[in-house]
Formats: C-alpha cells, structure tokens, sequence
C-alpha cells in the first residue's frame, strides 16, 4: 500500500504536485499534502459533509474520494472563495445571520451551498432545504444556515 | 460611557477567519517531524487482558514505538475537576488498560508512527487477549463486583430537605412514575484532537489542541507527568463545538504528552468519528422512581426520587457532577416543602459519562415535568393549571431551596416564573391553539401541545481574572483564562469591554486560552463565561477608565471628571478644547515605562439561575411512528441580554441537541456490551430537515442582582426542557396522559406505546 504515485491536484486554480499511495483519500491530500487546511474532516464516512468540496463544478464529499480520482480536476476549496478581501456572497451572508458558531462545518456548508446554487440558481425552498439536510452541523441547529443559503441565493441570482 | 454595544446584536468578530478556511483546529496544527499516535482499543466490554502481541505491528515500516499500560505505570489515574464525592478514587481511569478492560474502546495500547495511515495500519495488527468477564449493562440491575472489595455502586449521592415520611403519611394522594433518559452525548462535529511538543532549550512542554479548561488541564498534566506547572504550557486554537465533552482532560492527551517528552519528537493524536463515538464521554442514561405527595388540588406536598445513573467504566473528570446536579435541580421553578432524592452511581460497561450541555438538567427536568403533567391528570386539571398551583411566587425571591450543588447553595436570586408563563402562553396562543389541534384530532391527526418548565443555573465560580491593555497604536487587548468553544465570548467580551471604557467592539483582540499569556482562568463550562469572564472584563475595562482618564487629564490639564471616553476618543464632556486618542494616553504613559494596563478580578460563591419553558407542538404519524414538529417556541429569561443575536443562536442550536436526544440519538448497546452506534448511519443526529423554524421570546425581566450589568448564562437554555415538552406533547398527540415514559421517543417505542391504546 505504500507505494506512491506522483499526480498533480489543482485546487483553486494553483497546481500541487504530490506523491500519495492510491489510498490516501482527497481531503487528506488537500490538508496535508497541499496544506489547504480549510477542507475539514468530520467523519471519514461521507454522512457528515464537513470536507465537501467542488470538483469539476459538483460538490463532492472528499473523504470519499481517492486523492488520484481528483488528478486533472479543477478543484474548489473554500479558500478560494473569497476575492482577495472581498468574501463570497455566501461567506457575507453566513456572517449577517449567525450561520456559524464553532465553524467547523461552515467550509463544507459553504462548499455545498456555493456549488448546487451554481448548477441550479433556481433551485425551489424545498430542494434547497433537502441539499442543506445532507451535512451536519451541531451547533446551530440549522436555521440561520437555511436563512444565510437563501440570502444568499437571492443575491447570486441577481448577479447574473 | 461607550455607543452601547451591549444589548445589541453587532456581528461576531470570530466569523472572518472561520468563514474564510483560515481556522486554527487542532487538525490543522503540525511541526516538523512529528510522529503521529494511534489507540488500540479494546473490543471487548469486560474480562482480563491475558497478553498483548505487538511484535508484528513493532515490525512494521515506519513505526516507532508502541506502548502498552507497562510503558506508563508511573502515570497516575486522572483525576477530578468537578464534584470529587469521596470514595469514586478507586474508579478514575488510567491513561492505559491495566490488567482489565472495562469498555468497548477502552485504550489499550498506543502506537507512535512516521504517518497516521502508519500508525492506524499498524494498530490492526496488535493482538489482545482478553478473557471475558461478565458484564454490567443497566445501572438499575443489582451492583456487582466492580474489583475485589469493590461494587460497582460507589457512592449514593443523598440529598434533601423537611420531612418528606411525614407529608407522603398526611397526602391527598401520591403520584409514582419510573421514567429513563437514553444513552448520548454532546459529539462535537470537530473531534478530539491533541499535538504535544518537548521543548528542550526552554525545557517546556506545550500542548496544542487543548479546550474548555486549559489551565486546569495544564495543571493535572503536568502532576501526572511529575512536572511542574510553570513548565507546561496549554494553547487553545479554534474548537469545533464544546457541549460538556471537549476539553475534558483525556487519557489520550496525557499519552502524547508524555510520548513527546520521552521521545523528544512532536506527537499528533487525531480521533477519528468511531473512536469519537466509542470513548469520547457519553452522558445522560439515568433512570428514575419518582414519588409526589400532593394535596387535593395539586399543590406539591413532598417529592421523593430515587434514581441510577448511569456512568460507565470509570468515574472521569467530572465525578459526581451529573447526578449531583440531576438531585440538586430537580424541584425547578416549583414549591416542594419537603424534598429527598438518592442518586445512585453505577459502574457499567459501557464507555464513561460526563458532562453534556444542561448535564443533569436535560434529565431531572424530563422527569420533573413528567411528574408535573402526572399530577395534573391525578387531580384533573390541566397542564398549565397545575403549574400556576405550583411555581414559586416572584414575592419569594430570593429563593433559598435548601439543597446545594457543585460547592455551592442552591439560592435562585431573581426569577417571574409565572409573568414567563403568561408570555408564552400569549406567544403560541395556547388556548387558540389547543382548540385548533382538537378539531385536527377529532378529524384523525394525531396532534398535540405540551409545555415544560425549567430553572437554569450559570455562572459558575469561584473565580475568573481579565487583564487588558492599551497600546499605544490604539489596539485594546483583552487576556483572559477562559476559553472559547464557539459560543461567541470573543464577541461578548469585547461588547462589555467596549462599553465599559469607551471604544468600539471591533478594535478590542480577546486571547484566550493560552497558558502562558496569564496565570489563571475558569474555563468555559457550566454558562459560566458571559457571567464570571464577563464582570472580571467589566471591572477590568472600568479599572482602565479611570487610570486612562487620570492620566489624560493631567496631560489635558483638567480633572478626570470633566473628560469623556468615547470610541476611543478622550474628550472634554463641555465639548471645548483638545481632545486625545486612548492610544495617545498609553503612548505619553509608555515614555515613563509605563502601561495603560489593568486587572480585574471576580470571585463569586453563587450561581445566577436564568429560567424558562418550552412548548412543542407536533404530529405523530401513526404509520411510521415519526414525529413532526410544527411550532416550537422557547421562553427565557436571560438577565440581560448582552448580544440577543448570539443569545439566540445558543438557543436554537440548543433545542436541535435536545430533539436529538427527546427523538433520535441514543448510543445501543447489545447484550455483550458491544456499541451499536459507532458512525452516523447508526447514531442519528438531526440534519435540517428535522430542525423546526424555533419561536424565541427573550426577556429581560429578572437581571442577576448579584453582578452589576444583571447577567445570566445562555449556554444550556435550549436543550434543558426538550425532553420534557416533546414528552406532552406526544401524550396529548395520542391522547394518553402519561404516555411516554422513557428518551429517546424512537419511532419503534413509539408505534408500541400506540399498540398499547388499542
């Protein structure tokens, strides 16, 4: 298992070149191999959604991926998301409505949120609502995430 | 005085960095050459470690030690933080398993390794042969032999107050109830985590990842290490959520502690969510046989309780400090003129119990309510009624209730339970309501109302210690002890700070958690921080006022009485004249050596008791046996409201953990003691589809007489009563009073407690 092959991740927009064993999973490789340590790691199991990620325009769950499934990929992190000072729409509107406390599932929330909203920017309430219910979060008990979401959706439609 | 930041609900200054991926959590921190640790633990509930084979896994590429209980015999038990009950010594936990294992998960043997992947490969082939013993399951089963000349029952926690034998001789009549809370805990989203460095040129010990109490951590590790204090030093970094369980002293964090002293290389421990949900403490799991003496029309004459609760293997960090609350806080906003309760400690097991958010509350207040609800049926008046019968009067206060609890007596200082009750009562339109639900039953629904009431406690001492300085550029440092777990403190500090000397909030930098930046702190537990931390930084901020203003007024040649602080600026309060920068004060002070510096200290032997109610309203789908929630409102009462935004947010996230553990989170276990929730396809946590849209009325009604801004703690509010509200409103769903008698309501208990009314 400990043989390594070299590959190259691109995450936001900045090539990596790494050695990984065809094991190493995607979110450790965006931690510790590319030093991108805003990808968190909740459960290893892919129900928690804290290391989301887009890839190729879809948010995908990383810690279910194999770091050389992601080779030649366009990866996207959470510190990508903001334009130098200036935070994603999302990022602002997640500060207005408390969407946060601890922050530890905020980067996924982020990710998942940014990357469906992307695909669909007319996604319904209630689909909105189920994409949300796909990660955990234990501290606020969701609403002002959902709030946050929303504001948020409203303000990247208008931006089109 | 400043612009007020207090009582509004300004943006937090924590969001930017944890918005942006830039959080320090203890995943995030490593040093050069780090080697990282894995636990072997141990599959087995309960029998005899007969050998542990580590040969092959000592062989593997890139291992560098492996560690049995052999390796660290020199180690001492960890000890109490909280409510040390004599007699659970003989129960604490060591770092490692000696000669027993006691739970699922208990650690056995640790490897250290070039990688994490290493470490865990290398873990798999570690073989322990263990004997078995037989097991302990149930806290209510008959004590067993926890050691020779040892049970597994050490301590009955007694307490009380009149004469309870007398009043249940002379009732109308008596209510019984046997009521059980499951299995859960607080589980964190970040899991535990830990990186210990030697320093060898300072001869300093350093721990990164700490939480919650890094001073008495700092303390306890370096006793246990046989080190002395000032030569550790604990750094708190971002923590993914705190709920009681995070931060307690572990023996994982004392492992690589000691692993880096002795191998003189950075140690990295990262839990994973098995592990997390097998040895990160549980709390909860008591079971109660609880009597009421009460009169004819419902009014309390005496309760009597006697309850198990439920510790695991071994006695941790926190002692006694659940069942002690659950005995303390149970009696709540009511009149009980006679009171005993006997909590019964029982080793079982399963992995050990602390604390988690509204420790003993979320429990004894199910159980109280229940009873509540209980005696309104008795005397066939409804669930409000009984209660107006029943609460302590504001007249009354300050309430002395007779019991005490964590070192200090149970004195509810301020408190209008019944003016609360009202305005929740107004705020869901009770009777509108109720009426409404009946017409739904009549048509087939199966919906209902319920409402639980409850006393919280916070601000627990004895003391907290704030220093803050001015530099010269303008920037206001705020040091203290305490500890940040998400809550938002950073925020609620700078808030009083800013207010009490003059600035704005977003120029004041709160450090916290760092040993080695001030010599003590309190730590974050127990709705303690905007109360203890908050009045220490207010008589510090008050402190630096008036030096500020002393000092500019003699280089403003006038008295300190005619100058002004506001936002930072010094000014004549007639308007006329020059005016100064507060960092031009420090700035004129530095060039004597000195500092525009102060202390403040507070020191408190009582806790500050905020209260509240919720009221759920919900269907029950009969098919299923799932539970909807339609409304939810929480009413509660906070003293004062230093950020309302945050005080709710405290509010929700509280009341999503509490539907947690009123409907879905429960850890199982199967005959043999073997988990069977160890991930979170088994262990169900609520996601945003089970979350309801929660109503919030916060009052200010009551502020704490006992600290000058009126402050009470918002931690636990939203978890204490949902347990108890859920619970009647299922009742009145069904139409079976007294229905549910036991958390979490699975939808299998509760398909059988419907099978029970045909």
């Amino acid at each position: 298992m400990t043989e390594k092959s070299n590959i190259t991740l691109n995450i936001n927009g900045r090539n990596h070149a790494i050695g990984v064993e065809p094991r190493r999973t995607l979110a450790d490789a965006i931690r510790e191999d590319c030093g991108q340590t805003g990808t968190h790691i909740g459960c290893e199991h892919g129900v928690c959604g804290a290391c989301t990620v887009i890839v190729d325009g879809e948010p995908v769950r990383s810690c279910l991926m194999f770091a050389v499934q992601a080779a030649g990929k366009k990866i996207r992190t959470v510190e990508g998301l903001a334009k130098g000072d200036e935070l994603h729409p999302m990022q602002r509107a997640f500060m207005e409505h408390h969407g946060l406390q601890c922050g530890f599932c905020t980067p996924g929330f982020l990710m998942l949120a940014v990357g469906v909203l992307e695909r669909e920017p007319d996604i319904s309430n209630e689909d909105l609502l189920d994409v949300l219910a796909s990660n955990l979060c234990r501290c606020t008990g969701y609403q002002n995430i959902i709030k946050a979401v929303r504001a948020a959706a409203a303000e990247m439609r208008g931006a089109r | 005085m400043g612009k007020g930041f207090i009582g509004r609900s300004v943006p937090r200054l924590e969001d930017r960095p944890l918005l942006e991926g830039r959080g320090r959590f203890a995943a995030d921190i490593s040093f050069p050459d780090q080697l990282h640790m894995r636990v072997v633990r141990s599959s087995h509930a309960h029998g005899k470690i007969m050998s542990i084979d580590a040969d092959a896994a000592r062989a593997m590429p890139g291992v560098h030690a492996i560690w049995t209980a052999q390796n660290v015999t020199e180690i001492p038990p960890i000890d109490f933080r909280l409510t040390p009950v004599k007699g659970l010594e003989p129960y604490r936990q060591r770092v490692l398993a000696t000669e027993r294992v006691r739970y699922v998960g208990e650690p056995v043997a640790v490897i250290f390794a070039e990688s994490a992947y290493l470490a865990e490969d290398a873990a798999e082939q570690v073989v322990v042969e263990v004997e078995e013993l037989p097991v302990v399951l149930r806290a209510t089963q008959k004590p067993a032999e926890f050691a020779p000349s040892l049970t597994t029952e050490p301590v009955v926690i007694r307490k009380g107050y009149g004469d309870v034998d007398a009043a249940f001789k002379t009732a109308h009549g008596v209510v019984e109830l046997e009521l059980s809370i499951g299995r859960h805990s607080g589980v964190p989203m970040e899991t535990r985590g830990a990186i210990a460095r030697y320093d060898a040129a300072r001869d300093m010990l350093e721990m990164y990842g700490a939480a919650k109490v890094p001073h008495w951590n700092r303390d306890q590790i370096a006793r246990l290490l046989g080190r002395a204090p000032a030569s550790v030093n604990l750094f708190e970094g971002h923590v993914g959520g705190g709920f009681g369980i995070r931060g307690e002293l572990y023996p994982e964090d004392v492992l690589v502690c000691a692993a880096a002293l002795r191998f003189k290389r950075p140690v990295k421990w990262i839990e994973d969510r098995r592990e997390h949900l097998l040895a990160a403490n549980h709390s909860r799991q008591q079971t109660h046989r609880i009597r009421a003496a009460i009169d004819r029309a419902g009014r309390i004459l005496a309760i009597d309780d006697d309850f198990f609760h439920d510790q695991g293997a071994y006695v941790r960090t926190h002692g006694a400090t659940v069942p002690d609350l659950a005995a303390a806080m149970l009696p709540g906003p009511y009149r009980v003129p006679a009171y005993r309760a006997a909590g019964h400690i029982r080793l079982t097991n399963k992995t050990p119990g602390g604390t988690y958010r509204a420790p003993g509350r979320f429990e004894s207040t199910f159980v109280r309510e229940r009873l509540l609800d209980a005696i309104a049926a008795k005397v066939k008046i409804d669930t409000v009624e009984v209660r107006r019968r029943n609460l302590i009067a504001s007249a009354e206060m300050p309430y002395t209730l007779g019991l005490d609890t964590l070192g200090t007596k149970i004195v509810y200082d301020s408190g209008d339970y019944a003016r609360l009750l009202d305005k929740a009562l107004a705020g869901i339109s009770w009777e509108k309501t109720q009426a409404q639900l009946k017409k739904r039953r009549a048509a087939g629904e199966r919906v209902g109302l319920g409402l639980a009431m409850f006393v919280e406690k916070s601000g627990l001492g004895p003391s907290d210690l704030v220093r803050i300085a001015v530099e010269p550029s303008g920037e206001i440092e705020v040091v203290t002890g305490s500890a940040s777990v998400g809550q938002g403190m950073e925020t609620v500090l700078a808030q009083i700070c800013a207010d009490t000397l003059g600035v704005d909030y977003a120029r004041v930098r709160i450090i916290h958690g760092q040993t080695d930046r001030i010599e003590q702190g309190g730590g974050a537990y127990a709705s303690r921080v905007t109360v203890m931390t908050g009045e220490a930084t207010r008589r510090a901020a008050a402190a630096l006022r008036e030096m500020a203003l002393n000092v500019a007024a003699g280089l403003m040649q006038t008295t300190p009485a005619a100058l002004d602080i506001a936002n930072g600026e010094i000014t004549r309060k007639d308007r006329t004249g020059a005016s100064m920068q507060i960092g031009d004060v420090a700035l004129a002070m530095s060039k004597n050596s000195e500092r525009l510096i102060a202390e403040g200290f507070y020191e408190y032997s009582h806790m500050v008791y905020p209260y509240g109610l919720h009221i759920a309203q919900l269907r029950v789908d009969a098919e299923t046996g799932g539970v909807a929630i339609e409304r939810y409102l929480v009413a509660y009462d906070i003293g004062r409201a230093v950020n309302p935004m945050l005080i709710e947010g405290q509010i929700v996230g509280g009341v999503a953990q509490g539907l947690g553990g009123a409907l879905y989170e429960e850890f199982l276990y199967d005959d043999n003691g073997e988990p069977l929730c160890v991930n979170f396809a088994d262990y169900l946590m609520p996601t945003a589809n089970e979350i309801p849209r929660v109503e919030i009325i916060l009052t200010e009604d009551a502020p704490s007489p006992l600290n000058p801004l009126g402050l009470k703690g918002a931690g636990e509010a939203g978890a204490n009563a949902v347990g108890a509200a859920i619970a009647a409103a299922i009742d009145d769903a069904l139409q079976m009073p007294g229905a549910v008698t036991q958390l979490p309501v699975s939808p299998q208990r509760l398909k059988a407690i419907m099978q029970k009314k045909v």
